[in-house]
């Protein structure tokens, strides 16, 4: 026989009171990990979103020319006739502090060129990089693999008139139309990409690109402490971020945050309302049980840590029971609030710990008072009977 | 020296604005192994008096003294652990703690001394074996009948072998024939050397006790 023993078997003895106790500190944790599972997977399901759709930095040359628009994006200075980065200089990219949170680097040289009787814009890309950062493309036919394979934007391929498996002419050279573009409805759609080192030769601007995009992983990644390293690593270059959209997103979230962790405090202040209701009308009811371990010498400390014992004991079920029915809530949920079937649910430690640590915590400092009062209780008073 | 000495013990309550006077200088001398019933009518002030005696309630002026140790001096919870160490209570309605078996109520005062979980339960058989009820330490109490729940009260108040059992009309909830059963197992405990003190208004329980110190409106008027 411990103090303990007495804790369980109360807990045993009065089933239903303590399994109300229980569903109310669990719904509050329950609705706690929920909601902090579903922005944290929403927050990962953005930074995969931003890996998907393409670069958030820019590096392009200095320049006081006429400013160029390409994808929609201001190019600043840009005038791809003049001045031009070093391809061996995208290399320093690599090795910035922040050089892990690179996800891809796509350097292009950009150049007017005539097909035909018409003028378009030859872009040289790295293939592999290009398709990386923009997965949105749907090619009909192949992505180029060889020098002498080109990619056409849709409205290029039409006002060209050739297809998947025809050949243009470009300077002299011929190439074959590798595939075509869907409509994209940006800049890419009248461009012909042709591979990097065919393009700076046709070009005649061996070793030189025009401009590089950077894809940045992750939503809390640095952006601007990376563009300020980039800068640093090619003070030639004009280093920009592009971050509205996707700030835009996060904003968004960071308010759904807010929300979420208002209607999580009200929900376990309501909660906590409950364990100290129960946990008082516990108290009240065995006042003449309370009353006997007074008699019988037991301190004020040992009726507290009953009290205390019993709490911490229903409050770590709360707990358990509670983070895994949030998980379940989240599970469920997510793929309403991702608005993609392919988002993941984030499993996090921290979370589970932490849950289970709150419900222990908020049981304790509920009951604290109903112990206290607990302890106070005159023994005289108590027992009635004396 | 008296194992317990109350010298001019007076306790007052106040009830709205009516002042109550529940013991008005009371005088008590007990020795060690006496059986004492304190016997009055309704109001005279016998159950104040027991809780006075058992630590529990502070007296307005006076001292209570047991075994050279004036109670009421004792810092803080240190009347709690005396509680716990030299006295032991039955109460009117057996007051055991309705989701433990019966050694369990029986090893309740032990739950706080430190004690191999082996040596409490051995105490707890043992006194329940003192009050016949050996065979039925597994029982929760809704499982026994009235006088085996005032039995393991008894148990649970002589386990930590204290100096002194305090009892508040112990027969109060029994029929005639569990009463004189009851009253009997107190003999018995007493005839072993245990000082008993026993509030009754039974007249009948007096006989069974060495001497009956009788209240009225607070104060002793015989001793006998």
């Amino acid at each position: 026989m411990k103090l303990h023993t007495i804790s369980i078997n109360n807990l045993k003895r009065r089933k239903t009171k303590m399994a109300f106790l229980t569903i109310g500190l669990m719904v509050g944790i329950a609705t706690i990990v929920t909601l902090v599972t579903l922005t944290r997977s929403m927050s990962s399901d953005i930074e995969r979103k931003m890996d998907e759709f393409g670069a958030n930095i820019l590096v392009t040359p200095q320049s006081n020319g006429l400013s160029m628009n390409y994808g929609g994006i201001s190019l600043g200075g840009v005038t791809f006739d003049q001045r031009e980065i070093r391809e061996e200089d995208l290399a320093k990219i690599r090795t910035i502090r922040n050089s892990k949170n690179i996800s891809a680097i796509a350097p292009k040289v950009l150049g007017g060129v005539k097909v035909g009787s018409h003028d378009v814009l030859l872009v040289g890309v790295d293939f592999a990089s290009e398709l990386k950062m923009k997965q949105w493309w749907q090619i009909f036919g192949d992505a180029p693999k060889a020098d002498n394979e080109v990619l056409l934007g849709s409205d290029a391929s039409k006002v060209l008139n050739v297809s998947s498996g025809e050949s243009i002419r470009i300077k002299g050279e011929s190439f074959t139309v590798a595939g075509v573009l869907d409509q994209t409805g940006s800049q890419d759609d009248a461009l012909v990409f042709a591979s990097l080192p065919m393009a700076q030769k046709i070009l005649g601007k061996e070793g030189k690109i025009t401009l590089a995009e950077v894809a940045a992983l992750c939503s809390g990644c640095p952006i601007g402490d990376m563009v300020t390293q980039i800068a640093e690593k090619l003070p030639e270059a004009k280093v920009s971020a592009i971050q509205q959209v996707v700030e835009g997103r996060l904003k968004a979230l960071d308010q759904f945050k807010r929300f979420s962790y208002a209607m999580a405090g009200v929900v376990v202040f309501i909660g906590s309302l409950i364990v100290f209701v129960t946990m008082m009308g516990s108290v009240n009811e065995r006042t003449t049980e309370i009353g006997v371990f007074r008699a019988i010498g037991f301190r004020k400390s040992h009726i507290m840590r009953i009290i205390l014992l019993e709490a911490a004991l229903v409050s770590l079920l709360a707990g358990v029971l509670g983070y895994a029915a949030g998980m379940g809530g989240a599970k469920l949920a997510l793929p309403f609030m991702a608005e993609t079937k392919n988002a993941h649910l984030v499993w996090d430690a921290t979370v589970a710990v932490g849950s289970i640590g709150l419900a222990v915590i908020l049981g304790l400092v509920a009951s604290l008072y109903p112990a206290l009062h607990a302890s106070k209780m005159d023994p005289t008073e108590a027992l009635r009977a004396l | 020296m008296a194992l317990i000495e109350m010298t001019s013990v007076k306790k007052h309550y106040t009830s709205g604005e009516d002042k109550v006077e529940a013991l008005r200088g009371v005088d008590i001398s007990i020795e060690a192994g006496e059986f004492i019933t304190i016997m009055g009518q309704s109001g005279s002030g016998k159950s104040t008096l027991l809780s006075v005696l058992g630590g529990m309630n502070h007296p307005t002026s006076g001292d209570v003294a047991m075994a050279g140790v004036r109670l009421y001096d004792l810092p803080g919870e240190k009347l709690a652990d005396f509680r716990a160490k030299n006295l032991g209570f039955v109460f009117q309605s057996f007051h055991l703690i309705p989701y433990l078996t019966a050694a369990e109520n029986v090893m309740l005062p032990l739950a706080i001394v430190k004690m191999s979980t082996n040596a409490k339960k051995a105490a707890a058989r043992e006194a329940l074996e003192k009050v016949g009820l050996g065979s039925k330490i597994g029982r929760l109490p809704n499982q026994l009948s009235g006088g085996e729940q005032e039995r393991v009260a008894i148990a649970r108040a002589i386990v930590n072998n204290p100096h002194i059992l305090l009892a508040d009309e112990p027969t109060g909830n029994l029929d005639s024939k569990t009463s004189e059963e009851v009253m009997a197992l107190f003999r018995e405990l007493n005839a072993a050397g245990q000082t008993v003190v026993m509030v009754t208004h039974n007249p009948e329980n007096g006989a069974y006790s060495d001497r009956t110190i009788s209240l009225k409106d607070g104060m002793v008027v015989g001793s006998a």
